[in-house]
């Protein structure tokens, strides 16, 4: 184990993957940086410095700097994998999906349904995504609902720097599409990160970040720590929560939801995204139709309003979940009769 | 003309098998047996054939949603093809992609595209493939072709992976076949450089080349001088616009009112690729009348036969709709 950063764990990862195989190739938007400048190439490694020194170890043909073009990034992807190589694309903030949406849910996500299995398409798509920043609405959105919504399309959401190893290592070695959303508040969470080169975290397997019998909370991303500070918050006052860490939404681990709401009859889900047709719906529509008799109150979801999102502090905080709102959720769960 | 009578029977081969097929298609269709949209290239043989005969598996191309003369250029099997087409379980997309999504990547065909302007990053995609892998023992490199039409020449996409392409030296070519419509609007009413693709790439810093794409022998000369130059490493990518014409409408069905008194039988008579390919092999005495004839014949009898199979062809059940969407989940 080795103690590092949210960031550094995903630098590293795409280098060790970069190094073991070299069909592994990374494009993006300054993911070298300082091309065609007086500093030359290197200047930056990434905005996020998720790839520093790639292009130093790898060169230019492996490392490639686009313009800003997110559709001719999300189609170089797509044809790279096509042709035999294990793109690893980033789109620097995930609001930009709306410019090149055509060519990961048209193109990418279908080429092996439409092409009747002939193809297989290993393309990593990173999503830098998630509020926190005061970056207003253009730059802080979490698009889980999107992308989870794409039949052919997996979508991981790393809640730690081991997860965001595992995750990605595994989708680096995945042969279908994977949309990587990595949640930029999160890049400087530091944590233990396995040495083992071949660590992969499986999808569609949750992680029980907490265990209690008295409510279930459902989460992803950036909001996983939220609900486990409201759940450590609420076992103060001896309630005890199981706090599910989806990891990926798509697979879904649905046995692991149903297991929990059948001992606690209660869940609390939370969605960084909007509240319509999201994450939160969906989860919500699963343990009403799968776990209806175990439900011994409404189910409560915690998600943002149906706004776009705000940019004065103030405003952002209160657009956003919290470990408030959540432990708020959890008892008014708890009190229903 | 530098073709050996082998290379110009291939040639004509190809070329009259399109034909044929997308004249089948026409015919097809309006008994309702076959389903979909579907969108004919029919007249611009030339174009498809005289690229592709350059070309090895180890190229790839993307194509349109009027896609079918590329697939078969490329060698994709016509049965297959014809069967996909009918929605059969035995057809080269097992029945999942149709007229418009035929693909078969073990021949560097990556796929039709549905959406018009799709293809060309797809294709800068597989061209910066081809320039890690490095040139082949000659010292030349594999290229990725990008089939656009005037319709996609005004898709940002387009734009975006032409520049992309330069950028990193890709050895990608966008081939632009200029038929004069996108879908049922004039080229001297959407392309605001009137009627010249070709400048347009050249703005984003590529060679270009310009021909007559009703005459193969203009596009196979013309397309060996750009293959030539995009496998050179170093030198990126280059762009050819083709000439060409639109034999029926934008899609099966198109009441096609756009077009002007007599010109479907004028494109008929004065620009079709396959009586002037006729004219100019009989008159230089490269292959005769009855050799023609006799490929008549053969490509009508190919695609007799493939239609004859995919009405008897496998139809698709119920429970392969899950098929094929993901490897594992």
């Amino acid at each position: 184990m080795a103690k590092m950063m949210y960031r550094d764990a995903i630098r590293n990862t795409i280098f060790q993957e970069m190094q073991r195989d070299e069909r592994v190739v990374v494009l993006g938007e300054d993911v070298v940086g300082g091309n065609g400048t007086a500093g030359g190439p290197e200047a930056i490694g990434g905005i996020w410095s998720t790839s520093v020194g790639l292009y130093d170890a790898f060169g230019p043909d492996r490392v490639i700097d686009t313009p800003i073009s997110e559709s001719a990034i999300m189609g170089a992807a797509g044809g790279l994998a096509l042709a035999g190589k294990r793109p690893v694309a980033e789109i620097m903030f995930a609001d930009f999906i709306g410019v090149c949406m055509d060519q990961l849910w048209n193109q990418i996500a279908k080429f092996r349904y439409m092409f009747g299995g002939k193809s297989i398409c290993p393309a990593v798509i990173r999503m830098p995504c998630g509020a926190g920043y005061n970056a207003a609405a253009q730059h802080s959105q979490m698009i889980s609902q999107f992308v989870t919504n794409m039949p052919g399309i997996k979508v991981l959401m790393p809640a730690t720097p081991a997860d965001a190893c595992g995750l990605l290592r595994q989708a680096i070695r995945d042969d279908d599409p994977v949309v990587f959303l990595e949640h930029k508040f999160l890049y400087a969470m530091s944590g233990e990160v396995p040495d083992d080169p071949d660590f992969v975290i499986p999808f569609g397997h949750a992680r029980l970040a907490r265990a209690g019998q008295d409510a279930t909370i459902v989460a992803s991303g950036m909001m996983v720590s939220y609900a486990e500070t409201a759940a450590d918050d609420l076992a103060q006052d001896g309630i005890g929560c199981d706090v599910i860490d989806l990891r990926t939404t798509s697979p879904i681990d649905e046995e692991a939801i149903l297991d929990s709401v059948e001992v606690t009859g209660r869940m609390v889900v939370v969605d960084e995204a909007p509240p319509r047709c999201s994450l939160a719906t969906d989860i919500s529509a699963l343990v009403a139709q799968k776990a209806f008799a175990s439900l011994k109150a409404p189910i409560e979801m915690v998600t943002p309003p149906h706004t776009p999102v705000p940019f004065a502090r103030e405003l952002e905080s209160a657009y956003l979940p919290s470990p408030a709102k959540i432990a708020a959720a959890v008892r008014k769960s708890l009190e229903y009769r | 003309m530098q073709l050996n009578r082998e290379a110009l029977t291939r040639a004509y081969r190809q070329m009259k098998l399109i034909r044929e097929f997308e004249e089948r298609l026409h015919e097809e269709i309006q008994t309702g047996e076959i389903a979909g949209f579907t969108h004919l290239y029919c007249g611009q043989e030339a174009v498809a054939v005289g690229v592709c005969e350059h070309l090895t598996d180890r190229d790839k191309i993307v194509s349109t949603h009027r896609g079918h003369g590329h697939c078969l250029a490329k060698g994709c099997d016509v049965e297959g093809m014809m069967k996909e087409i009918w929605g059969s379980q035995e057809g080269l997309c097992n029945g999942k992609g149709g007229s418009m999504h035929i693909a078969d990547i073990d021949k560097g065909m990556l796929g039709a595209n549905g959406i018009v302007g799709a293809g060309a990053p797809i294709a800068v995609g597989a061209a910066l493939s081809n320039k890690i892998d490095g040139p082949d023992a000659e010292g030349k490199l594999a290229v990725a072709i990008a089939f656009s039409g005037d319709g996609a020449c005004n898709q940002g996409t387009t734009f975006e992976a032409m520049n992309l392409a330069v950028v990193t030296k890709a050895p990608a070519i966008f081939v632009f076949e200029n038929n004069h419509y996108s879908e049922h609007t004039g080229v001297d009413y959407a392309v605001g450089t009137t009627r010249d693709i070709a400048s347009r790439a050249e703005a984003f810093g590529m060679k270009v080349w310009r021909a007559d794409g009703t005459d193969f022998f203009a596009v196979y000369d013309t397309f060996r001088d750009v293959l030539e130059y995009v496998r050179t490493p170093g030198n990126g990518p280059a762009a050819v616009e083709f000439d060409t014409e639109r034999f029926f409408g934008h899609f099966e069905g198109d009441p096609q009112r756009y077009r002007g008194e007599g010109e479907l039988d004028r494109l008929r008579a004065e620009r079709d690729c396959i009586k002037i390919f006729r004219a100019k092999v009989s008159g230089a005495a490269l292959l005769d009348e009855a050799d023609l004839d006799s490929l008549d014949a053969d490509a009508l009898s190919a695609i007799e036969n493939a239609v004859t199979a995919s009405r008897a062809a496998a139809r698709p059940q119920p429970e392969n709709v899950l098929d094929n969407v993901y490897i594992s989940y």
